[in-house]
């Protein structure tokens, strides 16, 4: 699906953030937080609520404006983009309270991921001929492949809003791919979930980097998934990175155990125990 | 839930992409365009044709063209009538002023011309939503109106301030507008523009265009993130949106009341076909005919319900007793069935569907 496959955490840097700073009145929502993404690697952005996590990714794609630092991305800076032109650039995302066009099917939501890829204008989409017919058919093929891949084809023409929470968290990944993004931003995507829905979402996380080489930023509060799908993880608090590495070397890092132990979110290497996030902001 | 969880029988995505999918629905289609167009010519009289059908016809298009703004491109507008009095005023100003243009071709310069107008208003829809998108949309209403009743260009110096339809032919001598032409002539073509704009319209909402329109509805900040520039889809949906509005306040000119002043594109009638896609079903083509169906027919039946049940009336009476029934649907629709009556057609086949079981 994505364009540039490259193997895992091999390849050079997708996207890099330096000195990141960004306020919203007196709240120091980012401060001077740097690192990098690599082509084709999971990277885990962890850290307590309000750490600054989803704030960090709205400013990747464009919809915060950082008030200091420079984002690059594929070499060229992009930290004054609009979240459109990202979109065009191949970022794609979902959102910790799932964004999805309720009232329109799960088939609906993820055809809307490819308008960017559609050309036909108005008037052949008036007469449903031509290009706009051979095009409708086209992406309709590939948004089934989509459906196949996430296993929602019993559900494809339901409207989203009346369908259950785990299965919304899917479409919504569901219309991200469809863009064939060559970085996806994931926010929680296992956020509110059972451990069985869990594992099935780290399944496909994983299929969508190692199949289509994609690069994934996740956020995700279960350090149990953390630790088993990503290459690296970037440790913020207090909108201050504290710690960068493997999962090995932040999991045992003195700042990090502080961070998890100094907020009520239980100790760091939480294997097997179910944590379910409760979902801020 | 059979039906739906059976999932994908047909073949093809060509085949479930169609625009009637289900064999039944375009059984009915067939029947139902074979009745309008040979039905309803060979049986209806001049006033049901003149007082009922076309005023349909020409309300099922202005609400068509609001339900693509509101109901699917979610900007409120109160601004209907005045888009049609552009529409109107438009094709008055063309046929006099270049009366060898063809009729056709003068109705659809003029709906341009009002999409042109619903562009320019439709720019504050990028700052303002919901409640003062509507407010500045009624400011265009005020003006609109104001303007075509103070500029006496537009009604080419009238004293009256009335416009009357000039004859004018389709082709040949099927005159369709002006005090020669027929009843029957007038309906049919009312009945293509209709057709043909509601067939495009559909089309328009099942591909790429429309689902732009109803990711804007449903989260234009989600719509944005996935690529959709906001500004240029509201634009679209307003120019085409106003379109339709604008052919069918033409019509209304042209092929309806013959004569008009622009009071008859007033608040009121904006308020009217807002009315008529709550009713019908907001983000529904079907509803917007619904819709109109019963605010053009449910006058009628309560005029006529008392006579015959042998009762008798004083129409101020009626009068009031629409206003009642209509206050009260609308708040009703509002409240339990913001889909309106296309929903209730719809959870009423899906019943048929299950048939004998209830679930
Ligand atoms: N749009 C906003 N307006 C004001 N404050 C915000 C906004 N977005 C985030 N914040 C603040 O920034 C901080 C970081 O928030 P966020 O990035 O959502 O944290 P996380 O995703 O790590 O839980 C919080 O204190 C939050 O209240
Ligand atoms: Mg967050």
């Amino acid at each position: 699906m994505s364009a540039e496959p490259g193997e895992r955490g091999s390849d050079g840097v997708l996207l890099e953030v330096s000195n990141l700073r960004l306020a919203f009145g007196g709240i120091q929502a980012l401060f001077d937080v740097s690192f990098d993404i690599r082509r084709g690697e999971i990277r885990a952005i962890i850290g307590p609520n309000g750490a600054g996590k989803t704030s960090m990714l709205n400013c990747i794609n464009g919809f915060y404006k950082p008030q200091q630092g420079t984002i690059t991305y594929k070499g060229r800076a992009v930290h004054q983009m609009r979240s459109h032109d990202a979109a065009k650039n191949g970022i794609a995302r979902t959102f910790q309270n799932i964004a999805l066009f309720r009232s329109m099917t799960a088939l609906d939501n993820i055809m809307t991921g490819r308008l960017l890829k559609m050309r036909a204008n108005l008037l052949w989409d008036a007469l449903y001929l031509g290009p706009a017919r051979r095009e409708e058919l086209a992406h309709r093929a590939f948004a089934e492949r989509i459906i196949d891949f996430l296993e929602i084809q019993a559900v494809r023409k339901i409207p989203v809003g009346r369908l259950p929470y785990g299965l919304q968290k899917r479409v919504e990944l569901g219309r991200a791919l469809a863009a064939e993004p060559e970085l996806l931003l994931l926010d929680e995507p296992m956020g509110g979930m059972n451990v069985e829905e869990k594992q099935d979402m780290s399944r496909f996380i994983l299929d969508v980097n190692q199949e289509f080489g994609t690069t994934i930023a996740l956020i995700e509060h279960d350090m149990g998934v953390v630790m088993d799908i990503s290459d690296r993880v970037v440790v913020l608090d207090y909108g201050r990175k504290i710690a960068d590495g493997t999962p090995d070397q932040v999991r045992t890092d003195p700042a990090v155990v502080e961070a998890y132990l100094g907020v009520d979110h239980g100790p760091a290497p939480a294997e097997e125990k179910p944590c379910i996030s409760s979902t801020p902001s | 839930m059979f039906y739906r969880e059976a999932g994908e029988f047909k073949t093809s995505y060509a085949a479930d992409q169609a625009i009637f999918p289900i064999a039944q629905d375009r059984i009915a289609l067939v029947v139902l365009v074979l009745a309008a167009y040979v039905g309803v010519p060979l049986i209806a009289n001049g006033y049901w044709l003149d007082a009922i059908l076309i005023p349909f016809l020409v309300y099922s298009l202005a609400a068509l063209g609001l339900n693509i703004l509101t109901g699917y491109a979610g900007q409120v507008s109160l601004g209907t009538g005045g888009f049609m009095a552009v529409g109107a005023f438009s094709a008055y100003k063309l046929a006099i002023g270049f009366p060898h243009l063809n009729v056709v071709l003068v109705i659809v310069i003029a709906g341009l011309i009002a999409a042109a107008v619903g562009i320019v208003f439709g720019v504050p829809s990028l700052r303002i939503k919901g409640f003062y998108l509507a407010v500045a949309t009624l400011a265009a209403q005020f003006f609109l109106v104001w303007l075509f009743n103070r500029v006496p260009w537009f009604t080419n110096y009238s004293s009256s301030g009335v416009i009357s339809a000039p004859l004018r032919a389709v082709f040949g001598r099927v005159y369709i507008t002006g005090a020669e032409a027929s009843s029957v002539d007038k309906y049919l073509f009312a009945l293509t523009t209709v057709s043909l704009l509601a067939l495009a319209a559909k089309n328009m909402v099942r591909c790429a265009t429309g689902r732009a329109w109803m990711a804007i509805r449903d989260m234009d900040i989600a719509a944005e993130i996935i690529g959709i520039r906001p500004l240029a889809t509201k634009l679209t949906a307003f120019a085409v949106s106003s379109f339709y509005v604008g052919v069918a306040g033409a019509l209304w000119a042209f092929v309806y009341t013959g004569t008009v002043e622009p009071l008859a594109f007033d608040v009121e009638r904006s308020f009217q076909i807002l009315f008529m896609i709550i009713i019908g079903g907001l983000g529904s083509i079907l509803g917007s005919f619904l819709g109109a169906a019963f605010v053009v027919l449910v006058p009628v039946l309560l005029s006529n319900a008392p006579g015959f049940l042998g009762l008798s009336i004083r129409v101020a009476t009626v009068t009031n007793l629409q206003s009642i029934i209509f206050g009260a649907l609308i708040v009703f629709f509002l409240v339990v069935e913001p889909n309106g009556l296309a929903r209730l057609w719809q959870v009423g086949k899906e019943k048929l569907r299950l048939w004998p079981f209830p679930y």
